[in-house]
Order: C-alpha cells, then structure tokens, then sequence
C-alpha cells in the first residue's frame, strides 16, 4: 500500500522549490520562496494566517504556477497546470478539510478514478475487499459499503490519508491532518508518516500544534508574510524562538509605545459581578472546556495562535456554532437557549471577523445597514419609524466617525474601515451590555484602525464588557485588560494586570501540552516575572 | 509572578464510538427504498381496490403510450446525479419526433439516427457552456428549452407542415405495441444502471454531485464528464422523441411542453437529491413508474375534473416528497 523505493541518497533534494513568487491582485503572496525537500524527511511548514503557505502548498500541487521561480521534481524541472500532473509525478496532498464525497460508499472515494475493474466495469467485491484491507492498517475497521458520511471525521480523515499515500508517491503534502483527530487517530497518523519516512518519501507536515511537530518532525520552515524566515533542523530549536519566529518578535524587542490607540492605564472595572460567564465551553475539534468571565467596563484579550480556538470560542459564546457542553450566563442569568437571537437580546452581539461574508450588506445604504438588526426596537406595530431610524443613524455616524457622503451612501463605496465602524454601530444601536470583537481591525487603514481602537476603550469606560480577538499582539496587549491565552482549544494561561505583556503571553503560547514535556521552555516562568517587572516599569514611565 | 498563571491543557475528550443510529439508518433505507415501497403500496392498493386497474389492456396502455418518456427520465438522472438539470428535453423530446418523420423520408435509419445526432449536438453545446464556459446549468438549458422549441417552430412554419412516417418504413415497427417500447427502454436503463454504479464514468458523476472541488483535487476528469453527462441527456431525449414520433407515425410539434418538468419530478421522487451527490437508475424507474400509476388513477377517477387536477395532484405529491427529503437530511446532519 505504500510504495516500495529505495531511498534516494541524502542531499539529493526530490523536490525543490527555488525564489518562486506569487502575485494576486497586487499583493505579494510568496516573495522569492525556497525549499528543498530530501527523501525521507519530515518537513515542517508553519506560518501564521496569510503568512503563504497555502499559496506555497498550492504551487508545488499544481494548483497555482508561480510568476516567478521553478519547481524541481527528482532533479528535473516541472510545471504543473492541474493537481492532476502534480498527483501524476508523484506529489500527493491532504487537505484540511475532507476533501471526499460524503455519500459515496468509503471504498469508492479510496478508489475514485483507479477503480479495478473486471470486463470494463468496475469489480465492486474486489474493491471492496481491497478498500477494507488497505484502511485496517490505518486503524479504520468500519463497512467500506457505507456511505462515507456516516464514518467519524477522524475516519474521513484517514480514508483521505490512505487515498494520499495509496498513489505511488514521492512528497506526500499533509496541510494541518490532525485538526479532526483524535489522539488515537493522530498516533495511527503518527505511524504511517514514520513508515513513509523509512520507504524514502518526504512528507510536508504543517500543523499549528507544536507538540506535534517537535514529535514528528525533522526539519522546519517558518514563513511569514509570504516570504520564508527560517529554515533548519527542529530539534534544538526552542520553542519560544519558534513562536518568535513565526509572529515577527524578537523577545528582546518588545515595543510598548505608539503602536496602537488604547489608553496607557486599564479601566476601572466598575462591578466586580461578571457581566458575561461561560464555563466549560466544548465545541467538537476545536473548543476543550474553555472558561472565561468578562466583567462590565473591562477589556478581555483572548490571544492564542491560528486554530487554537479563539474565534469558535466567541462562537460558542453567542451560539453561533453548535456545542457539545458547557454554560453561558449574562448578568447571572444563565442562558437557555443558545442562539444569536437569543444573545442578542440578552445583550451578547459579536462583531464577526470576516466582514465581508458575516457582516456588511454592500447594496444597503449606511443607514439600512445600521439599523437592520435594530429595526423591531425601532417599529410600533410593524410600521418602521423613519424619524427615530434617522435619529439614531446620524447619533451613529457622528458618535463613531462615520466617513460617509450621508446616511444614503451604499456601504459597499466606503472604506474598509468605515464599514467596520457601521457594523460595529449595528450592534451598539442594540444597547448591548457584551461586544464580542473577532479581528475588529483586521484590514483596515492605520487611520481608521486606532479610531477603532480609542473607540474600543470608549465604549469599555462606559461600562461594556468586550471580549477582544486579534492576532496583533500590540493591540492585544495594549488594548486588554486581561488576556486569557488559548491553545488547541484549551485556556493554557491567564495574564492580568502587569503580567499582560508580549513576553508573558509568548511563554504561554509556547508551553507544551499536558504530555508534560515542558523542557523545551527554558525558565518560563523566570522570563514571565522578569517581563512582569519590566512592563510595570514601563507602565509607570509613562 | 502571582498574577501570570500557566495551567496545563485539558485533556481532550475520549473518542466516541463512531456508530451510526438507528433513526440515520431509517433515514438511509427510506431514502434508498422509498419510491419502491411507495409504488408496491398504490399499486396493491389500486389493484384491490380498483377494478379494471390491473387489466391487461390498462397496464399495457401505461406502459407501452409512456415508455418513450421516460427516457428523459434516465438522462435528467444522470444530469442530476452531477448536481446539474437539463431543461430542454422536453423541446428536444418534440424536436426528435418531428426531424424522426422528416428522416423517415430519407430512409429508416435517418428516422432514427438523425435525431439521434441533433439530441447529441446540442447536447455538446449545452455542455461546453455548462462545463467549459461554466455558465448556470438551469441558465443554459432554459435557453436549450426556448432555443430547441423555436427551431421546432421555424421548420414546422409554425406547426403548419407536417411530416409523415412512411406506412412502409421499417422503423415505424420500434414503437408499435407495449413490448418493443418496454423491451426498448428496459434496455436502455439497465444500460444506464450499469453505467452509473459500475464504471468510473458513474463515479465520477456522483463525486461531481457531492464535491466538485474535491474531484477536481483528486484528479477526476471532473469537465469531461460534466460535457458527456449533457450529450447523454440530449442524445437520449433526441432518441426518445424519435421513437415517440415512430409510434405515433407523425411528428407532433405541439407534444412534450412540460416534459422536463416530469422527468425532473420522477427523478427526485425516485430518490436521487436535486442537489446531485447521490443518483440511482432504479429509483428513477419506481419514480417513472410511480407517477404514471397515480395519473393513470387520478384519469380514472377524476377526469370529469379536467387534465389541470391530475397536474396539481402530481405538483403536490412532488412537493410532499421533496418536503420528506428535506426532513430526513436535517435528521441526518443534526445526528
């Protein structure tokens, strides 16, 4: 089931990606990008969102070609048109996602396109039998007749890995296998990789979950902003440096000043009664039992790495993704029924992190957009009032800094920042107690940026509790009272008062797992009180 | 340090048995099983209850005066089973008929073969703009089904010209009598049976219909396919009318409005799902079957109600079978 060849010598790369670059629209999507895979290697791919390694995957796949640049199969030069060639030579990749077709019998999706076939049709017993001997290896002992949506995502998984590796393959891709695994089922995955790696193919592994790639991996490739940063051996790379890596931070450097809008000092808290509670928050795959509690007037981070959980977890919050456990309350009051309508009138609204697919309605005036979700608080009997949809409107619009010719422009003219401004005063029109922010300043302009986040602070100092996402550490830091730091979808730290620094939330992000192997983080909590005493210092220079 | 507290990670959750429940596996069997057990159900029924209805001379008149129709029936399945529709082929079905008596002027076999390749030509062109120029399949055929009907149209002058099959053609014997058009069709759906479940052209329908990016990743000639699937709805609808028209002896212009609509309905009651991913031959025949049984009862009884009850009775029985689908695939995704 796996190809027989011998490995080829050390040094003699099978596949080599050399200064290749990609533009979409403008932007530089991989910037004179090298690697060099050897037969027989692991190789680590890890990058932060955007950082390019889905578009690097996609051009050594065949799915993209690159602008510039060459891909070396084995010492030849290649230029793949369709994932078909890229499968043809020998390159084999597994999504993410179950890229398989659910009601299609298992057998079938680990077959599709190479059936066996007896007198031109297809020998379903004899595919059968086979489909069932190759997935017992991958620990999957289910009917291979039955459709394939009734197997476990983890099982889909490995009928998707099988169908992978089943293809005579050279370099198989795995792009994040393990983010519907069970720990069981990573193992199983765990062992076939070492069984590639000893047949000679070079496996490019990228996953978010370092504990995973300190324990299989060899070598490792950090990119970022679309260009690589770091290539080299993994082990005796410490963690730390491999998250700095990652996220552009140089733990000596830690800027504190001028890189965003919040106010220097925290907020009076003016309760200490919180105003939203959730404990034990389970979503399958992607949230484990994360509690958190905002209390009005205060600002909590919730940080973590890409995957780790942060946006299912707000989800989770407002009932936006289903759960498998845990409660909600607002204002003492437990919620429920879990919904969005719901939250919203318990006075829970989250400001979605894509914009774009969640949140604006480009063809609605600023004014529709804004009071859409308001308009049954603004209509007697079903009739909506237009004198107090324009008062609000242009309460709105100035109190937020709208930039807009009038209420009756389209949104979809206005800046990325300005159609940020109008969600978010959707939501504030609803007289919320809890703002829930995913990314509230992801691409937008420098300008409109801090106006959001001075605005963030305003709102918190008239007594909102707001949960805040971002992936920038700055305004984490500088905008959060409080951070709770998740990973893999567990709260693995909590930074308050002079512990929420850069260097605090590093060493958390970078602790292991529960395997308990923490040797990797030398003196973590010796840098973190260090930290601690630095940043207070700062704090009382300002 | 006492304000900076890193806690070890929660153990994830121990796997669940990844079983499948019973209401999942009721759900699967009435939607593989449904149309059979519902057609044994009105026929017994019928057979009881109304005399006459299971007489030779009624079940012939079903069988051998709808046979031909329901061949559109077999190609919307496979349009289906990719997740696309057809709807020129009840034009098509008119058309076929009408170039089948003008053929049969040439020869026998120019009545046969000549709708045959209009059915597949056009079919070609509906596929490259669905496939290639990827264009809306609904957008495409609906300009098939107005296109088709005005070529019908301009070389009829309007209906005004008719063709008639020569008494002495040979061809005129392939839809005489309940048996040739039944032996006819039977062939052509186990034909199509075959084709669906058993050769990697079938997979790769079904895999286009549940995920068209992931059969493009796994290297499935997912165009190619998607181009043949509209030629074999067309050729197969050219044929049907040709044959049609052979029975009937002339080609009717004014025949086949609406078919698409039936066939469609007959594909989706039989178990295939609208939104392509999962298609069987052999529900497509108890839907075929199905539907002809009930108009042939509602005809019966309600005739002195007029043709437009029998319609409405049909649209409702669709509605209620599109209604329990739905039902069962919410069932089976909230597990």
């Amino acid at each position: 089931m796996i190809p027989t060849q011998a490995p080829a010598p050390d040094g003699e790369p099978v596949l080599e990606v050399v200064g290749a670059g990609k533009t979409f629209a403008g932007v530089h999507a991989l910037r004179d990008v090298s690697l060099s895979l050897r037969p027989g290697e692991v190789h680590a791919l890890i990058g932060e969102n955007g950082a390019g390694k889905s578009t690097l995957i996609k051009v050594m796949t065949g799915v993209h070609r690159p602008d510039t640049g060459t891909v070396t199969l084995a010492g030849r030069t290649v230029a793949f048109t369709t994932p078909l060639e890229a499968q043809a030579a020998g390159i084999s990749t597994i999504y993410q996602e179950v890229n398989l077709i659910p009601l299609m019998s298992v057998a079938r999706n680990l077959f599709l396109g190479r059936e066996p076939r007896r007198f031109g049709v297809v020998d379903t017993r004899a595919m059968n039998r086979q489909a069932a001997q190759i997935l017992r290896g991958y620990g999957v002992e289910s009917d291979v007749s039955r459709p394939l949506h009734t197997l476990g995502l983890g099982a889909q998984q490995m009928v998707a890995l099988a169908r992978a590796v089943r293809i005579d393959a050279r370099v198989v891709i795995m792009d994040e296998p393990t983010s519907s695994l069970e720990p069981r089922e990573v193992e199983t995955l765990f062992s076939v990789i070492r069984d590639l790696r000893s047949k000679g193919v070079a496996v490019v592994y990228v996953s978010h979950r370092l504990d995973e790639l300190y324990a299989i991996c060899d070598r490792v490739t950090v990119m970022r902003d679309g260009a690589v940063v770091h290539t080299g051996e993994l082990a005796g790379l410490e963690r730390l440096k491999l998250i700095s890596l990652m996220l552009g931070r140089e733990m000596s450097e830690v800027r504190r000043e001028g890189a965003t809008a919040f106010a220097a000092d925290g907020h009076d808290r003016q309760e200490d009664q919180p105003i939203l509670e959730a404990r034990d928050l389970a979503v399958r795959h992607k949230v484990n039992g994360v509690s958190l509690s905002i209390r009005p007037g205060e600002v909590v981070g919730l940080g973590g790495l890409l995957g780790s959980g942060r946006s299912e977890t707000a989800k989770a919050v407002v009932g936006a993704i289903a759960t498998e456990g845990g409660t909600v309350s607002v204002a003492g009051t437990a919620m429920t029924r879990r919904s969005p309508a719901a939250a919203i009138r318990a006075g829970v609204v989250m400001l979605a992190e894509d914009r774009k697919a969640e949140g604006i309605i480009p063809s609605l005036s600023v004014r529709e957009n804004i009071v859409l979700a308001a308009l049954p608080r603004l209509s007697r009997g079903g009739i909506v009032s237009t004198a107090r949809q324009d008062e609000v409107v242009t309460y709105f619009m100035e109190r937020l800094g709208i930039k807009a010719s009038g209420p009756e422009q389209r949104v979809s003219d206005l800046s990325g920042g300005n159609q940020q401004k109008v969600l978010l005063a959707r939501w504030l029109c609803m007289n919320p107690k809890v703002l829930l922010l995913d990314e509230p300043t992801r691409g937008i302009d420098v300008g409109a940026k801090a106006e959001v986040q001075s605005l963030v602070d305003e709102l918190a100092r008239e007594g909102l509790g707001v949960l805040l996402i971002s992936s920038e550490l700055e305004e984490l830091i500088e905008g959060s009272d409080r951070v709770v730091v998740l990973k893999d979808g567990a709260v693995v730290g909590h930074l308050e008062g002079d512990g929420v620094t850069e260097q605090a939330l590093l060493a958390a992000l970078a602790s292991s797992g529960a395997d308990g192997a923490d040797g990797d983080v030398p003196g973590a909590d010796g840098d973190v009180s260090g930290a601690d005493g630095d940043a207070s210092r700062a704090e009382e220079t300002r | 340090m006492s304000s900076t507290a890193v806690r070890d990670q929660a153990g994830p959750k121990t796997p669940g048995p990844d079983g499948t429940g019973r209401g999942e596996r009721l759900a699967a069997l009435v939607q593989k099983r449904g149309a059979p057990i519902v057609l044994l159900v009105v026929v017994v029924v019928a057979s009881i209850a109304s005399p006459g209805f299971a007489d030779w001379a009624n079940v012939s008149g079903v069988l051998g005066g709808n046979a031909f129709v329901w061949l559109l029936a077999l190609g919307m399945t496979f349009v289906i089973t990719t997740g696309g529709i057809d709807l020129s082929v009840g034009s098509m079905y008119a058309l076929g008929g009408v170039l089948a008596a003008d053929g049969s002027r040439a020869g026998s076999w120019a009545a046969v073969l000549l709708p045959l390749a209009v059915g597949a030509a056009w079919g070609t062109v509906q596929g490259m703009l669905v496939a290639r120029a990827r264009m809306a399949p609904f957008i495409v055929s609906l300009a098939g089904l107005l296109g088709v009907r005005g070529v019908l149209q301009a070389i009829t002058n309007e209906g005004s010209t008719t063709y008639l099959v020569p008494a002495g053609s040979w061809a005129r014997k392939l839809g005489e009598g309940t048996w040739t058009p039944v032996l006819i069709v039977a062939a052509l759906f186990v034909l199509g049976g075959l084709l669906l479940t058993r050769t990697r052209f079938g997979a790769t329908l079904t895999a286009i219909g549940g995920n068209e990016n992931a059969a493009v990743l796994m290297g499935l000639p997912v165009a190619r396919a998607k181009v043949y699937v509209y030629v074999l709805s067309g050729s197969l609808a050219g044929l049907a009318g040709a044959l049609g028209g052979l029975r009937l002896g002339s080609g009717v212009t004014t025949i086949g409005v609406g078919y698409e609509l039936t066939a469609i309905a007959s594909v989706v009651i039989g178990g295939t799902l609208l939104t392509g991913g999962y298609g069987t031959v052999g529900g497509t025949v108890c839907g075929v079957l199905l539907l002809a049984v009930l108009h042939n009862l509602i005809d019966h009884y309600f005739s002195s109600y007029g043709s437009a009850f029998t319609d409405a009775v049909n649209g409702a029985f669709l509605a209620l079978v599109v209604l329990s689908q739905t039902l069962l695939g919410r069932a089976r995704h909230v597990e």
